[in-house]
């Protein structure tokens, strides 16, 4: 019987799945970040920024270019200091650790917080299998079961049927979006907690991108996730929280973070509702 | 079953017979006109036709295009005239070294060259008697060692400057941009000074090689510190973020990305030293003997060889400097060979 009514707003979108509530899953008390600011140079860039991320669900960042989104989402796995001249302030709670503390070993911290880019970027000297499991290699870990860890890697992203035959091929022989899927199944050999996702789909077209929701959504059983995304109908379609940012000119500032089907159908800050209804940016 | 007729594929775009047809005549004039202001004008020689044939053929085809097709088509075809010239005036030169040595080198090659040294055998004996096998030996070891003390120092070298980029890198850099302009009798005469006097008082390849490396680092080094810029901030930005070190993420990731570019690197760096000679002069003692000790003892190398045997004036000593100058050519395309046959293998797999 056919009784599906196509959803028209994003509201609809967002209700159109049930929203973790937070505390639903035991997985540790999660991620926490407490007045993050950040500078490039003497570029105040981010302000005061104080999320909470429940383990287990899947928070989008929404906001217009510039607005800080992916300064905010490199400081949490210190991928922010590579940048010269970059400064911050404030804590990342890791389990109620902060990854900044003095003698906290940042490639262990990279390892519980892994990343997605935003353009693809297999390592082109390496096969499709070597690519999967050169986290391990990275960070010299050893196990013993690789097939079994590659083909549950390759599953999770959502990419093993499409390669099983052809493992040895090189990652740069795959297509955009299967090149973004090999990237996520890359970043999960590694068993991250949480997963860093920043613009993921901006490269891709929407067959893919639809794959990679699709395994998103599947991947928030096990981890934290955070997306950074332009795609309201993306943000609408995976996510059970959403924050909004926006730079007024100055450092780029947290406007609301609410339920997505809060904020999509009754946001409390009209510059949100101006921003999720189209009115600008 | 219908059967659609597909049109046959043409290429437009390509030049039509009546252009080809322009373009031969435009060259055929020019090249009577040069031979007419040769012989009926004071300007004389084979230079001279060459000039004027460029100059009337510039001159010719733009004119056409200004009237057929008007001033940019002119200034258009004005350049890719010079475009032409500068190709050819490269590659002349190069065409002519290449057929004037083996011109007058394969007349001094045989077998014998490959099996026997010059231990035994006098300027002026037969060209048939003595061979090159010292001096094959001599160069192939300089070149090796040299490249087993200068890979390592040169790539590291652009490690440093591109992915530690620590507070030295503004210092070395521009020691490795002096370093690449030192004449390579300079080179020579510092290790004779530093090391040979005062230490190993005895000629060697080692002396040789040391002199070599020095010469081949900043070429090297600045090879790879370009190409090394090349590869995307992105996959270090990955491999970090996967939790390697940045000593892991270099070693995995960046030098094998690069890893055809610094073969190129390693190859302009052989290219540098393979033929030198001044600091062999000064260091290897260039002797007639296969010497199997790289360490000690004189030893010979090909350009010494080519240097020895012009100096020795007979003409059969000069036909061997010519075959010796054949051997060094092939020899040093063989090293280019083989760099590159051993840095594509893994890729073209």
């Amino acid at each position: 019987m056919e009784t599906t009514t196509k959803p028209s707003s994003l509201a609809d979108v967002a209700n159109a799945h049930v929203q973790k509530a937070p505390g639903t899953r035991a997985l540790g008390t999660g991620l926490e970040t407490r007045g993050i600011h950040a500078w490039f140079g003497k570029n105040h860039v981010l302000s005061d920024i104080n999320l909470d991320f429940a383990a287990g669900t899947v928070t989008a960042l929404i906001g217009p270019s510039g607005c800080g989104k992916s300064t905010f989402i490199r400081t949490i796995n210190r991928m922010h200091e590579f940048i010269p001249g970059a400064a911050m302030a404030g804590e990342v709670l890791l389990d109620g650790r902060d990854v900044y503390a003095a003698g906290t070993d940042v490639t262990k911290i990279r390892l519980q917080i892994g990343m997605v880019f935003q353009k693809p970027n297999p390592f082109p000297s390496m096969t499709i299998g070597e690519n999967v499991l050169s986290g391990l290699k990275l960070s010299q870990q050893k196990v013993s079961n690789k097939d079994e860890l590659l083909e549950e890697c390759l599953e999770r992203a959502g990419l093993w049927n499409e390669v099983k035959d052809r493992l040895g091929a090189h990652g740069g022989s795959l297509s955009g979006g299967q090149q973004q899927r090999l990237c996520i199944a890359r970043a999960l050999a590694v068993r991250p907690q949480v997963l860093l996702m920043d613009e993921p789909c901006s490269a891709l077209d929407p067959g893919s991108t639809l794959r990679i929701e699709e395994t998103i959504r599947h991947l928030s059983d096990t981890m934290t996730i955070i997306i950074v995304t332009h795609n309201m109908q993306q943000a609408a379609r995976v996510s059970d929280y959403t924050a909004f940012f926006l730079s007024d000119g100055g450092p780029g500032q947290m406007i609301e973070a609410s339920p997505t089907n809060e904020i999509f159908s009754r946001p409390r800050d009209k510059r949100t509702e101006n921003y999720v209804t189209g009115r600008f940016g | 079953m219908t059967t659609v007729s597909a049109p046959s594929p043409t290429r437009p775009w390509e030049a039509s017979p009546k252009d080809r047809l322009r373009d031969g005549v435009l060259f055929a004039l020019s090249i009577g006109l040069a031979y007419a202001v040769v012989s009926l004008t004071a300007m004389k020689g084979k230079l001279a036709y060459f000039a004027l044939f460029f100059i009337f053929y510039m001159a010719l085809t733009a004119g056409f295009q200004l009237y057929s097709r008007g001033y940019a088509a002119a200034k258009d075809a004005f350049v890719n005239s010079l475009v032409a010239i500068g190709a050819v005036v490269t590659v002349l030169p190069i065409a002519s070294i290449i057929f004037t040595v083996v011109a007058k080198g394969i007349k001094g090659i045989h077998l014998g060259l490959f099996t026997h040294d010059m231990a035994l055998a006098a300027p002026t004996d037969p060209l048939s008697s003595g061979g090159l096998l010292h001096a094959i030996t001599g160069t192939v070891t300089l070149v090796i060692l040299a490249l087993i003390m200068s890979i390592p120092i040169g790539i590291l070298t652009a490690v440093y400057l591109t992915e530690i980029r620590g507070s030295l890198t503004r210092p070395i850099q521009f020691l490795v941009q002096a370093m690449s302009g030192v004449p390579s009798i300079v080179a020579g005469l510092f290790i004779l000074s530093a090391i040979l006097y005062p230490i190993t008082h005895a000629y060697s390849a080692f002396m040789g090689a040391l002199a070599l490396t020095i010469l081949m680092i900043p070429t090297i080094a600045r090879t790879s510190q370009e190409v090394l810029k090349l590869i995307p901030n992105d996959l270090r930005e990955a491999g970090v973020a996967l939790g390697g070190t940045q000593w892991r993420t270099v070693a995995m990731i960046v030098l094998p990305a690069a890893r055809s570019g610094l073969i190129t690197a390693v190859i302009l760096g052989i290219a540098r030293i393979a033929g030198e000679t001044a600091p062999l002069l000064l260091l290897t003692g260039g002797g007639d003997k296969v010497n199997p000790n790289p360490f000690n003892g004189s030893i010979g190398s090909l350009p010494y060889y080519i240097w020895k045997s012009f100096n020795a004036g007979s003409p059969e000593a000069i036909t061997r400097a010519w075959a010796g100058l054949l051997v060094l050519m092939v020899l040093i395309l063989i090293l280019f060979t083989l760099a590159r046959l051993l840095g594509t293998r893994k890729v073209a797999r």
